[in-house]
Parts: C-alpha cells; structure tokens; sequence
C-alpha cells in the first residue's frame, strides 16, 4: 500500500476512529487501526469487538493495498506533523512495518496483517430509517446522562431506543436511561421507516462515539438496525455496534401519574441555588433538602463534618406544605437538560418518585427519586 | 502518704486488697499466689482483654470429661487449626497449622469442628460484661478487646486494676473460661502485657518500665510488623526494639516509608490511638475450604448458596449491607482468584448469591479449586439496603420473603426452611 493524505483529513479521522481502541487489550490488533487505500480512497476502522468505526477519506492512492498499525501512536503522530503537511503512508515489502514520512520526518511502524484484523459482521439489518441528527443528538444529550456504569444490570448500561404510540396517532421514537435513582425519557417524532423496529439498548460506549459524531453536524443520520446489532452512517463514518443483550425494565410503571403537588421554578435561578447550598455538602450523601410551603421553597444541606448552608427561593407552590430531599447533582444534571426558562416538578410525598418536565406535556421528562433527609 | 497501689497487694482470687510494706509472697487472707501489686496498680486504665483458647475453653467447659486432653478446634480433613487448647500446644500444636501437621505432632488430640454461633453467643456475654465496666470497649475479634477505664473510679468505686481483676473472676465463675488481662499506658503496651502471663494471667507494665522492657525484645513484638519488614530491618542489623530506637530516622524512613515514624513510637512504647468503641468492621465474609478439590459449577453453586445465606446472616446480625461483593476462589495449586463487582446497596442471600454467581461461571473453565468465598468490603448501614428503585421493583418483595424465612429459621432452627439448591441436583446420575 502507498497512499498519500492530507494532514488535517487524516488527523480528524483517526480523531473519531482511535477513540474505538482501548488503552489495555489483550488482543494485539485490536490496539491497531485498520488502513485500507483503495481507488482513490483510504479507509480507517478500528473496533474493540463490541463497536466498529470505519471513516473513508479521499487520497491518492499510489498502490492498493491494506495493513494495521497501532491506533493511538499514529493518532499522536499524525497530531504533531505540521499543519498542512502531506502524509505519505507505505507499507514495506515484506508487510511487517509501515512508514509514515511528511516533510522531514520519518516514522517506521511495526503492522499486523489485515487478514488478523477483526470484522464485526453486522449481519442482516432488516430495519432501515434516516432521522435528522439534531433529533438524534437531542435523544442522546437528554438522556445519557442517567445511564447507568452498574454491572450487575447490565441492561441499564445504555439508552433503550423504541418507537411507541404516545398518543392516538402519534408515534414516537423514544429514548428511555435510567440508573435506577433517576429517568430520563426523551421523545422525537417517529422518522418514517422506524416504527416496528425492535426495542434496542445503545451501549454506553456506542452513546458516546456517536454523540462526539454528531457534534455540528447537519445532516441527516442513517440507522440500520437488527435485534442484535445497530448501524448509523453518519457523514462519512459507518458506526457499527452490538446491542445489549438483555431486556430493559418497565419504565411505564414508574412514571408517577398521579402525583398532584406542582411546583414551578425558574431553572437558573433553582440550579444556581442549588449549586450555592450544595458546596457544603460532602462527596457521599449530596442531598439538598427542598422545604416547600405557600410560594416559597427553603433549599438546606447539612454536613456534620463542614457546617450547613440554606437559601430561600420565591417559587409557585400552593399545595400543602412538603420536605423532601434530593441528590443535588441529581437535580442539577435533570435541570440542565431542561429547554424552557422554567422547570415543572410534580411531588407526591417526600419518599415517592418526583416528575420533572420543562413544561406541561414536553417531549422529554425525567423521574427522580427522593433521598432521606 | 505513699502513693495509691505502692504498698497493696490485690488476690485475684479472693479479692482481698491487702495492705502491705512489701509484696507478701501468699495473700494473707487466702493463701492464694496470684497476687497483684505494682507501683503504678491503680493508676493506669488502658486494658487488653484476651480469652484463654477461647473456643477450645468454650469446648472444655461444655464436656468437663475432655478437660485434661488435647483438644484441636478446626474444621475437616483439610482444614487448618483455629484453636488448640494448652494440653495440646505443649505437643506443638499451633494455631494457622494445617490440621494434618497437628496431628502428626499431636495424634491423641481431640478434633472438634467449630460451633461458631455457640462462641459468637458465649464472645457476646463476655462484651456485655466488659461493658458493664466502660462503655469504651473496642472489639478486636470476638475474643479479645481493648478496654479504656479512664474516669471509673468513682462509679465503680474502685480503681480500673481492681475491677478487671473482678471482671476475669465473674468470668471464670459465670462464663466458665479464663481470661488474661494486660494494663499498661496505651493499647500497644496493653496488648503486649496480656501476653506475658497467659493464660489465667494479669501483667501490668507501668510507664517507668517500658523502655527496659521493650529494649531487647524482638522488632517482631509491634503488630505489622512481619516477615517482610522483619526481614528488611534485619539487613539493616536492626533485630531488637533497642536497634529500632536508635536506628538513623531517615535511613528507617528510605527503608519502610511513612510506617517508619510509626514504628519508632512504638519502640519507645509511645501509642496515642485512642480506645474507640465505633471501630467499624471493615470486611464481612464467609468461606470454606472443601475436602476435596472441586471445580463444577454444580458442585460449587449449593456451597455457594450457603455461603451467601451465612455472609447475610451476619450482615443482618451486624446491621451492615453489602455495596460490593468479591468472590473468592484459592485453585487446587493455592493460587488466589478474586472477582469483585459493585451492587445496589443489600443484604439478601439471594441477591448476595446471584452476583457471586455471575462472579463464579466465567472462573468455571475446568480449573479445580480447594477453597470458596464471598464477602463484602463496601459497607453500608442497613437501612440504604433493597429499597428497590426506578429500574428494580422485586426488591422489597424479595426482602420480605426473606424476612419471612429468617422468622421461621429463628422459630423452629436453622434447618427449618432450605433452599432446594443445597440438595444439587438430584437428577443427575
């Protein structure tokens, strides 16, 4: 293989590619990137068994050919040429080595074969729809957060993504994260195509490639998908990923229904409170206690061992009088995914599980529930 | 006046404080040996409490023909000694000993398996009564304990050396067991002196003698300190605590790090940790070496199960739930396996089982192992546990039920509802 790219292409390439590879493997090629130049093309994957990346770039490709090299150093490489330079990459003879050269220097890099590279073969992907990727994007903003890192339920380690009837004649494609203590659930119209694909957890992993990808892109997203695995064409990146296997707990039954105490903050001025008081609080335990009475909410933390700290906030509540506790990061991370200037809490009691929604019947909701104080 | 305790002489076994211009060999009232005198008797306060073979004694008290045999309490073919009553330690016989060595050394010897939930029973009444001398007892095992007397005086009217004496004597005649009591100035002293006059005994090391006393004892004598550092500090020629002392504090601090300082307060028998009765504990677990080395899943899953039932009893007896759970594997050729994972804050033996589980399958791949355990680091008060959440509505069911079995176990015994998983699998030819 000889290809020649240019220096920036190359660099923003391995950028969304090398991010695949894990630091530590106990697989030798699965530390390396996969270079492929073919009529007038090089292409890059790289893959740690459970998530592929491929990006195709436009080069000049002297002589076809493929081979692997590890992925972080010529990341790093290809990060400190010039700006502006023209990348050479030429495998030699013999295949065992690669060289990089641009302007003045020169890098000799040990490969492995391309035919050791592993493919994760996608199968049949039976279900196939394009969405705008600021809907995409805003599933994923909204509700990654509450993902959660447990192992022992492992089916809570991604976003479930299905299409439901929200209301008659109105489908949705819903994201639905939770770790247990909160919920995220985020709606966007049904794209055309989607509705009857199966329920799919994202991995946390996949989450967070295809979120840095879509960072200021337009476009439109392509999603392929089957039960077991799920492909987004995303501009000139091919993103393949495993799903998890497992199945996602009723989320339904947990959203409180008849909670009837509704509170009304202004966000900014709830979160910035919120943050104020909870400097006190220690790393274990951050719960922010919220006393609500007629219009008035008196946020406290106290910490045995640092002191305590309260603040009080003009708010619109005029249900009966209610204390109850949350984790302060909790409320700050919900609050910052809120889109309007106001945030709407409806209360059951100080041990029931909280909604909180921007506005009255909003796309996206989140339950949260209580903490002891 | 001649200060308090310079001319009294305690008889540990009448009680009798005599007065006396010098230490009278027999006590005057008695003619009992044991007779407690030293010049600072009644002024220190800092205890270390000890059984005597603790659960060998429990043993000997509850079958009076074996008093004068050796008796070993350990666990199986393959098990180690847990304790080896005096009879049999003068044939050798030491705790941590692999069982067959034992008794080889002591073939006569009385093999009983441990009762833990009669010692755990009898090691409570004996804390019950610590306390009734200080509410500052800190636990070290079920065993033994520290015991800070400061200030009780005046309630007990008597002084701290008077009142353990007492307490060793409602031992020996309520419990059946014999004690030995250490006093000195601080823990590390206390704990050294119950040492030198076991068993039955009671050492006080007053703050004139500790540097004469610890000068030639070996660096060994400070707990952490061992074979390692032992064999570090002995390149350095440093064998006794009087080396120690006088060992340059930088070379000691480029050989053990920030242990160093540490370790030179203690060789001048200076230990300021205050007796804390909130020591924590900081692991709970349960294992169990099996007689013969095992590796199927089917094998190992019913032990499992009962181990995971007994780590939630003593969960639940402790007030503490697991917010982790490691397994523990030691392989046929004593290689160490630990698997940990991380889990909603519980203390059932269903879910405690269900993670090891998941922990034990992978490790499954034919390798045979000797040993099995599961316990847990990560601990929380009771009360965070199986609350269920968002994502996990069976949990209080689950809690309930258990409760449930509990009650019916502490009705009618342990044997009163099982698992059918401690059966196997019967199916299988």
């Amino acid at each position: 293989m000889k290809v020649t790219v240019e220096r920036a292409t190359l660099l923003k390439s391995l950028g969304h590619v090398h991010r695949v590879v894990e630091r530590r493997t106990t697989i030798p090629i699965l530390s390396n990137v996969l270079l492929k130049g073919v009529a007038g093309q090089l292409s890059l994957k790289a893959t740690d068994l459970d998530l592929e990346v491929t990006e195709t770039l436009p080069a000049d490709v002297e002589i076809e050919g493929a081979t692997t090299v590890p992925a972080h150093v010529i990341y790093d490489i290809v990060r400190k040429l010039p700006d502006g330079a023209q990348v050479s990459l030429e495998t030699t003879g013999d295949g065992t080595q690669m060289l990089i050269r641009a302007g003045r220097s020169r890098f000799n890099l040990q490969a492995l074969p391309e035919s050791d590279f592993p493919d994760l073969a996608a199968g049949d992907l039976p279900h196939r729809f394009s969405l705008p990727g600021i809907e995409l994007k805003r599933l994923i903003d909204k509700s990654q957060f509450a993902i959660s890192t447990e192992e022992t339920r492992y089916y809570l380690n991604g976003i479930f993504i299905h299409t439901i009837e929200a209301a008659p004649g109105a489908t949705v494609l819903r994201a639905v994260a939770t770790d247990g203590h909160r919920l995220a659930r985020v709606d966007v119209p049904a794209p055309p195509g989607s509705v009857g694909m199966p329920g799919v957890i994202l991995p946390r992993k996949a989450v967070a490639e295809i979120q840095k990808l879509l960072d200021g892109l337009e476009a439109d997203i392509t999603v392929e998908l089957s039960p077991a695995k799920v492909r987004l064409t995303i501009g000139a990146v091919i993103l393949t990923s495993k799903l998890i296997d497992g199945t996602f707990p009723d989320y339904q039954r947990v959203i409180p229904a008849g909670n009837d105490k509704e509170l009304v903050v202004d966000r900014d001025v709830f979160s910035a409170a919120v943050d104020r008081v909870s400097t006190i609080s220690s790393e274990r335990g951050r719960a922010v206690k919220l006393a609500l009475s007629d219009g008035r909410m008196v946020l406290s933390v106290t910490n045995p061992d640092s002191g305590s700290a309260t603040e009080e906030l003009e708010v619109d509540y005029d249900a009966a009088s209610l204390d109850i506790g949350f984790n302060a990061r909790y409320l700050l991370d919900i609050t910052s995914q809120l889109d309007g200037d106001t945030a709407l809490f409806k209360l059951a009691d100080a041990g029931s599980p909280t909604l909180v929604q921007d506005r009255e019947g909003a796309a996206a909701l989140y339950v949260l529930m209580p903490m002891r104080v | 006046m001649t200060p308090p305790g310079q001319s009294r002489a305690l008889c540990r076994d009448c009680l009798v404080d005599t007065e006396a211009a010098r230490r009278p060999p027999r006590c005057p009232s008695c003619g009992s040996p044991r007779l407690l005198a030293h010049p600072e008797r009644d002024t220190l306060h800092i205890a270390h409490i000890d059984c005597d073979a603790f659960y060998a004694a429990i043993e000997k008290r509850d079958a009076p023909e074996l008093a004068i045999k050796p008796i070993i309490i350990g666990g199986g073919k393959r098990g180690v000694v847990s304790t080896a009553c005096y009879v049999a330690r003068t044939y050798g016989v030491r705790s941590a000993m692999p069982m067959f060595k034992a008794l080889e050394l002591c073939p006569g010897a009385v093999v009983i398996k441990p009762d833990m939930a009669k010692y755990v029973s009898v090691g409570r009444e004996i804390r019950r009564m610590m306390l009734e001398l200080t509410p500052l007892v800190e636990p070290l095992s079920i065993d033994e304990a520290f015991l800070d007397l400061g200030g009780t005086e005046r309630l007990h009217h008597a002084s701290p050396a008077v009142m353990l004496a007492r307490f060793a004597r409602r031992v020996e005649q309520e419990v059946g067991i014999t004690v030995s009591v250490g006093l000195s100035t601080n823990k590390f002293m206390a704990k050294i002196a119950s040492d030198l006059d076991k068993p039955r005994g009671f050492a006080i090391i007053g703050s004139t003698e500790i540097d004469g006393f610890l000068a030639d004892k070996p660096v060994s004598i400070i707990f952490g300190v061992g074979a390692v550092t032992v064999e570090k500090l002995e390149r350095m020629g440093i064998r006794t605590i009087r080396d120690l002392r006088a060992a340059p504090p930088h070379t000691l601090m480029a050989l053990l790090g920030r242990e160093a300082g540490r370790l030179q307060r203690l060789a001048h028998g200076i230990d300021d940790r205050a007796v804390s009765p909130n020591r924590e504990a900081k692991v709970v677990s349960a294992e169990t070496t099996f007689n013969e080395d095992i590796g199927a899943p089917a094998d190992l899953l019913p032990i499992l199960w009962r181990l995971s039932e007994k780590l939630s009893a003593r969960l639940k007896a402790a007030g503490l739930a697991a917010g982790s759970v490691t397994l523990k594997l030691k392989t046929a050729d004593f290689k160490l396996r630990s698997r940990s994972r991380s889990v909603p804050t519980t203390q059932l033996a269903g879910r405690l089982f269900e993670t090891g589980k998941d922990l034990l399958i992978p490790e499954c791949d034919g390798t045979r192992f000797r040993l099995i355990g599961i316990g847990t680091s990560d601990l929380h008060p009771a009360a965070e546990a199986d609350q269920g959440d968002l994502a996990d509505h069976t949990a209080k069911r689950q809690a309930r039920m258990e409760r449930a079995v509990d009650d019916l176990r502490a009705k009618f015994g342990s044997g009163a509802v099982v698992k059918g998983i401690v059966f196997g699998d019967r199916r299988k030819p």
